[in-house]
């Protein structure tokens, strides 16, 4: 691994951490129960940012498929969330 | 010099890295600065479209270089988190304007 | 009612092949048949079934929201940065009148529109004839307005209601 790659690496984990940092921060402080949800919502995506650099810089294939799942059940979680929000209820009748 | 160690996967990996990590960050600043709730909804799709488009591209280069051949399987997050973010997105820009009537 | 979609069949292939990250013959007959399986069962589904028209005008539609993705990230990082000085930013509700009546062409155009940051599909009418966006930087709205309409919505509706 060229140091070059694993310097950026390292910044753009940061850079990601510090992101996941500022949506923890709209999750604690709201106001209202729609910005949790979209602070929530950051916080997958940049996590799954994050995995995708771990992985290159581990060339490993294992963290690609989490963060496949993650791009998965956290749209359902969101959707989930939002569709609570709007009706009071999750699956309707 | 072959595999990730040429300068010609090297350093179009670390660009994307830096421009992605940046791009992201932008995003979440956005979260935390914009004032009203639709506002904030733009630095969101930021960091998830573009940000999260060059850590991908760069994924595919490094894992395409380290295996020599073209290794595309990353894209495919690309695609489950294009289809799927105006959905979030719609649903939560309805429950905001039907919470904000009724509150 | 007609059974089998093939495009759908193709992607889901494709699909699991890249997932799987070979082209194996055994792998190659095995999504041959999950795919073709998932197609023919899905059918019953989907009532409606898209018809493209013109896939060479959907390729350009693609770059043009690539190029537009770009820009619009670059210009709403400005506005989050405080880069634009010189004027208010003043973020609102936007009205467009739509011709497009096809769903699978209102979807495409609900990912284009939220993917590029700066606006966001908020809602449809019922009778599918306005569209209301909420935009970042609300500074001219017919600009806006033929923004969606011409860059957008012409090329959607050669490809779906030609």
């Amino acid at each position: 691994m060229s140091a070059l790659i694993d310097g950026a690496a390292w910044f753009a984990s940061g850079c990601f951490g510090v992101a996941m940092l500022l949506a923890l921060w709209r999750v604690m402080r709201g106001p209202a129960a729609e910005d949790r949800v979209l602070g929530l919502d950051t916080l997958y995506v940049n996590g799954l940012a994050m995995l995708l650099v771990f992985g290159i810089r581990t060339a490993s294939g294992a963290y690609f498929e989490i963060a496949l799942l993650m791009a998965l059940f956290g749209f359902v979680g969101s959707v989930a969330l939002a569709k609570f929000l709007l009706r009071g209820e999750v699956i309707e009748p | 010099m072959t595999g990730i160690e040429s300068p010609w996967f090297a350093v179009p990996v670390a660009l994307l890295l830096v421009a992605g990590g940046l791009l992201a960050v932008v995003g979440s600043l956005g979260l935390v600065r914009l004032r009203t709730f639709q506002a904030r909804m733009h630095g969101v799709s930021m960091g998830g479209t573009l940000g999260l488009g060059c850590v991908i591209v760069a994924s595919v280069v490094a894992s395409s270089a380290i295996a020599q051949r073209f290794v595309p399987h990353a894209l495919l997050v690309t695609v489950f988190v294009v289809i799927t973010a105006p959905a979030t997105a719609m649903l939560l820009m309805r429950a905001s304007l039907y919470r904000g009537r009724e509150r | 009612m007609k059974r089998g979609a093939p495009v759908l069949a193709l992607v889901l292939a494709a699909m699991w092949l890249v997932l799987n990250d070979t082209l194996a013959p055994a792998q190659v007959l095995l999504a041959a048949l999950v795919a073709a399986a998932l197609a023919w069962w899905s059918a019953r589904l989907r009532p409606l079934r898209p018809r493209l028209h013109r896939p060479l005008l959907a390729l350009g539609l693609l770059g043009r929201v690539f190029v537009d993705i770009v820009r619009s990230n670059l210009s709403v990082g400005r506005i989050i940065l405080g880069l634009v000085r010189d004027r208010d930013i003043r973020s609102g509700f936007l009205e467009v009148p739509l011709e497009l009546r096809d769903p699978h062409g209102l979807a495409v155009l609900a990912t284009i529109v939220t993917s590029t940051p700066g606006t966001v599909w908020v809602d449809l009418s019922a009778d599918r004839r306005t569209l209301t966006l909420h935009v970042l930087d609300l500074q001219d709205e017919a600009a806006w307005v033929r923004v969606i309409k011409d860059r957008y919505e012409r090329p959607l509706l050669g490809i779906f209601q030609p």
